[in-house]
């Protein structure tokens, strides 16, 4: 079944030449190795988190500096990135109140300071909350999402709302209701999506870290078109109560970040069992950071005992070399760091894609019931219930959501039930039968995040099945419900432009713990790769 | 409840009787969908109080006006109930069941769909047996159950202008009733006649009264029957096109609505009409005491349903079963079973069990060891009488168990007369108190002494010379006279059948 992967070695090894952590102007070279170590860290691979709350429990800076020089990059950029459907008018009162509580040596939580952008679909309330949606255009909901208690909880410094495709639904961001967000390796391309706000808002460096959503996709596709780190926890690992249902049985709140360290301190902080969502695990959650271990603590194979296994499925036809060569660098580096590495086969998979596009807007035709122009959200007026239902939706929804909820109508149909929705399901059980059976092998499967880089703003729009052939790699892990974990890893040359590409892990469920470590060494190990997108002011 | 039960539903028996003189060569056939209100203090999927007629959208939240983002998660009370009505209608229960989806729009819906339960009910293949009062005839009728579902409930459009949404001026949407759970029990098409459906419709309100899940009331909507009705000639199989009727809030209006429909359908049957039957749902009118169409069914409607994936299974165990089938109360029918084996007869059977409160009374004064006929003729009798007129229930009189068993003893063993009895019993009812201290205190206590008896009679003969020659003249009739001067003049204490004694052999003495 296992086979080993005749990769190329001359792509390992380059010259090892890697500058300390030094991000923006303020931070010296905190991390000075004290031992000398054969493996040295990735700049990209810093904690933008830690670097905050360290700068603000010495009183290096204070948190409304911290809020500051965010926002002052963001006024910059967003004229550019246009990521942000809304800036909070707060940040720098909130800011304020971090400060007064950091002199009275309050307990500050894990996040203190750190500057925070939330997904447009996650409930917030105190900033508008549409989804992305038209139907719910200037919608202030009287609660937060759990995750989003969570993060104020833990001091989190709340900053605005990403864009995103409506309702989560779209794999470019160009779906959204408002505006169209760039990418910021290249303003002419999309950033991904359906979080293209959250990922174009991290690689801008407009926020520090961000919440995403992920129904199939939506946080690793965007992660990878913008050189982030995108996790996708277990479904029911995070709470979904105040996250706007897009697929119910499929939708995950997941975190972006520039290193994967932040990705572990902010699943870390939203975690957990909570009694607002049925869904949502008992299952202990571990403390994701403290087990990450800087590389210059490890010995040349870190990874020595991890097995790795590359979906064949994942490698062959419809995938940009590029990319190819990019992961296939990456299963070479992780077997350097001492992982055994062997090729799967799951039969299943090229399944996943027509069964995720029968239940995702199966279950949205039902989800999006509710926005029927009665209780919130615009409502056209007419003459009968019929017509009034017609229009408020017909207006406003867009698109790609009419598109969905008529397939989803159609699939739920009676007559068309078995045909459909029920034979999907069975191809889930398949999915997750098969992905099972890989991972008994198998601690990692890899693969990449998208079978491209990020494409030109408007190449997809007119043609919905390629953008949903574009999900490929990341719908399968939805049907099996698996945390998924997306690490820059390299890049594809288009033109005169480098564009980033990701690589995926998956794990079993509940494995985010391991993920995490491993996705840690490798980032601390990607050596001269940089991946700080040019600032489009520069 | 008791008096209620007996009087409104005698009114419709001349009815029910031309139903079935008409329509001699067919036969209806009668299946019951019924809609019962959980008496939870908290809504199905949220924390919001369950409470009837609180100010409209006051026991609302995020949940149940189904904004963005929001979650439904079970109300645990709603599965016990749902386990306690299923053990009791004997269902067999699901250990695995689902949340479906029922989609539809209306602006009662918030989320633009009901979490039901569509192909795996928690409780399926059941029975009620149920009794006939006697004024219907009596007799014993086992009615099947074919699943119990866990649902919740819509809110309520109130129109203004109109009856319906089209044609109102405006509509307004009270959330309250919005996500209350409700079990719906579905019964198989095995009534035949409107008393059957009515006392079928009965029974399963006693039960959750009894069960203590429901409050049953139908005047507020606790529990709703819709009714089909279809009419076949007799000895055919497959059955005539059905019609849904709705609209009824009462046994009797539902016994009457069913049988003018009965009889609506024979006709155009034995007109040759019977193709003017049409798959509609027909509401009961009041006022004019019959049905009327509401709505044409055109085609089936398509819910679209499948599995809630925002609820996880629900999952019982053996044990979580067998715990609550222990803790059940004594049922409707058990209980009338227990009574007539304690030798009462079948209109005593179900007048006494078939209300929880009466029942209770009276298992409480039969407990302190009362005479069984005794207990059940004075509680049917003058307590019934009473509380007719007071206006009360059982439960809210004065009078404890222990005092009508007490008195009840204190008749038989001939301290008191049954007549002082009553008067005592009318006191006890408004005032409350100890029989005992009660008659001792108005000397109530029966003369049952010969002697003194004896003496009495001899005065009043005595006093009634004239009387007492008529008498002995052949004019027996006059006995009465003495037995009332007798007791007169004993303020009624005297022992009636000593006195009678007596006093017979002093009229009857030779001379
Ligand atoms: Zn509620």
């Amino acid at each position: 079944m296992r086979a080993a992967v005749p990769f190329p070695r001359l792509l390992i090894l380059r010259p090892v030449n890697t500058p300390q952590c030094r991000r923006l102007h303020t931070v010296k070279a905190s991390q000075t190795a004290t031992e000398p170590s054969k493996l040295q860290t990735n700049r990209s691979a810093c904690s933008e988190i830690l670097r905050i709350r360290k700068s603000l429990l010495s009183r290096e800076r204070t948190a409304v500096e911290v809020a500051e020089e965010y926002l002052t990059r963001l006024q910059q950029t967003e004229p550019y990135v246009k990521s942000f459907l809304y800036v909070s008018d707060k940040v720098l009162a909130d800011a304020e109140e971090i400060d007064r509580r950091l002199r009275r040596n309050e307990d500050v939580g894990p996040l203190v300071g750190v500057p925070v952008a939330v997904k447009d679909n996650l409930c917030t309330r105190d900033m508008p909350s549409t989804g992305g949606s038209r139907i719910l255009e200037g919608y202030r909901p009287p609660f937060d999402a759990t995750a989003v208690t969570k993060l104020r909880q833990s001091g989190a410094l709340l900053i605005g709302k990403t864009n995103l495709d409506e309702f989560g639904m779209g794999s470019t961001t160009e779906g959204s209701a408002f505006q169209v967000t760039s990418n910021p390796w290249d303003s002419s391309r999309v950033p991904g999506g359906s979080s293209g706000g959250s990922s174009a808002a991290v690689a801008a460096r407009q926020c520090a870290v961000s919440l995403g959503s992920d129904t199939g996709g939506s946080i690793r596709q965007p992660a990878s078109f913008c050189g982030v780190v995108g996790m996708k926890p277990t479904y029911g690992r995070v709470s979904r109560f105040g996250l706007m249902a897009y697929a119910s049985s499929l939708d995950v709140i997941g975190c972006l970040g520039s290193s994967v360290m932040d990705a572990a301190i902010l699943l870390g902080a939203m975690a957990g069992h909570d009694k607002l969502d049925a869904t949502s695990s008992k299952t202990e959650v571990p403390d994701y950071a403290a087990k990450l271990v800087p590389i210059e603590a490890l010995d040349s194979k870190p990874l020595k005992g991890i097995k790795i296994g590359v979906i064949r499925e994942t490698m062959g036809d419809g995938v940009d070399s590029g990319v190819i060569s990019s992961i296939q660098a990456s299963a070479l580096r992780l077997e350097e760091l001492g992982a055994a590495l062997t090729e799967v086969s799951l039969s299943s998979f090229p399944l996943g894609l027509p069964a995720y596009y029968v239940l995702a807007p199966s279950e949205a035709s039902s989800n999006l019931a509710r926005y029927d122009g009665i209780r919130y959200g615009s409502q056209v007026p007419a003459d009968d219930l019929e017509s009034m239902y017609g229009s408020s939706r017909s207006n406003g929804f867009g698109q790609e959501v009419k598109r969905r909820i008529l397939m989803g109508t159609y699939a739920l149909s009676a007559g068309y039930y078995d045909a459909y929705y029920k034979r999907a399901q069975q191809v889930r059980t398949l999915i997750q039968r098969d992905f099972s059976k890989a991972l008994d092998g198998n601690d990692i499967l890899i693969s990449p995040a998208a079978p491209t880089a990020a494409y030109k703003i408007g190449d997809k729009v007119n043609d919905p099945l390629s953008m949903y052939a574009g999900d490929i790699m990341t719908v399968n892990v939805n049907l099996a419900g698996l945390p998924a974990l997306v690490v820059p890893c390299g890049f594809v040359k288009v033109g005169e432009r480098d564009l980033p590409v990701g690589l995926q892990m998956i794990s079993a469920a509940f494995e985010e713990g391991r993920l995490l470590q491993v996705g840690h060494i490798f980032q601390q190990t990607l050596q001269n790769l940089s991946f700080e997108a040019p600032l489009p002011n520069k | 409840m008791l008096h209620r039960h007996l009087s409104t539903r005698k009114s419709v028996k001349g009815k029910e009787c031309r139903a079935q003189v008409d329509g001699q060569d067919y036969e209806a056939v009668i299946g019951i969908e019924t809609h019962v209100q959980l008496s939870t203090l908290t809504k199905a999927f949220c924390s919001c109080p369950s409470k009837y007629g609180s100010h409209p959208n006051s026991n609302v939240c995020p949940i149940c006006m189904g904004l963005p983002g929001c979650l439904p998660v079970l109300n645990e009370r709603v599965v016990e109930s749902a386990v306690k009505l299923g053990v009791a209608l004997h269902c067999q229960l699901s250990l695995k069941s689902k949340f479906d989806r029922k989609q539809y729009f209306y602006p009662d819906l918030p989320k633009g769909y009901q979490i039901s339960q569509h192909d795996i009910p928690i409780a399926r293949n059941g029975f009620v047996d149920v009794d006939i009062p006697m004024e219907f005839g009596g007799g014993h009728r086992r009615f099947c159950i074919t699943r119990v579902h866990m649902e919740e409930d819509a809110g309520k459009l109130i129109h203004a202008g109109n009856d319906r949404l089209s044609g109102s001026f405006y509509t307004q949407v009270d959330l309250n009733r919005a996500g209350v759970p409700l079990l719906e029990i579905v019964s198989e098409p095995d009534m035949r006649s409107g008393v059957e459906a009515a006392e079928y419709a009965a029974e399963l309100q006693r039960m959750v009264r009894y069960l203590g899940v429901s409050n049953g009331n139908m005047q507020e909507g606790s529990l709703r029957c819709d009714v089909n009705v279809s009419v076949r000639p007799k000895e055919d199989l497959p059955f005539g096109t059905k019609v849904e009727i709705k609209n009824m809030n009462s046994f009797s209006a539902m016994q009457r609505a069913i049988d003018f429909e009965i009889s609506r359908q024979v006709t155009l049957h034995q007109e040759g009409q019977g193709d003017k039957i049409v798959q509609e749902t027909r509401l009961w009118e009041e006022e004019s005491q019959r049905t009327i169409t509401m709505r044409v069914k055109e085609g089936l409607a398509d819910y679209r349903y499948f599995p809630e994936p925002d609820l996880p299974e629900v999952i019982l165990t053996q044990d979580y079963i067998d715990a609550l089938k222990a803790s059940l109360p004594e049922l409707p029918d058990e209980k009338r079973r227990r009574y007539e084996r304690m030798g009462l007869s079948m209109q005593d059977v179900i007048i006494l069990a078939n209300d929880s409160d009466v029942a209770t009374f009276f298992d409480a004064v039969l407990e302190k060891g009362a005479d069984v006929k005794m207990a059940a003729n004075w509680i049917m009798g003058d307590i019934a009488a009473f509380l007719k007129s007071e206006k009360l229930s059982i439960s809210e009189i004065k009078l404890t168990p222990l005092e009508l068993a007490d008195l009840i003893a204190l008749i038989k063993d001939g301290t008191i007369s049954g007549k002082i009895g009553k008067e005592v019993l009318v006191e006890l009812l408004a005032k409350g108190g100890s029989v005992k201290a009660l008659i001792e205190e108005k000397g109530l206590v029966q003369i049952s002494d010969p002697d003194v008896i004896e003496s009495m009679v001899d005065k009043i003969l005595a006093e009634n010379p004239k009387q007492l020659e008529q008498y002995r003249g052949g004019k027996t009739k006059l006995q009465g006279f003495f037995v009332g001067q007798v007791m007169k003049a004993s303020k009624g204490k005297a022992n009636p059948t000593l006195l009678s004694k007596i006093l017979l052999d002093k009229l009857n003495a030779k001379q």
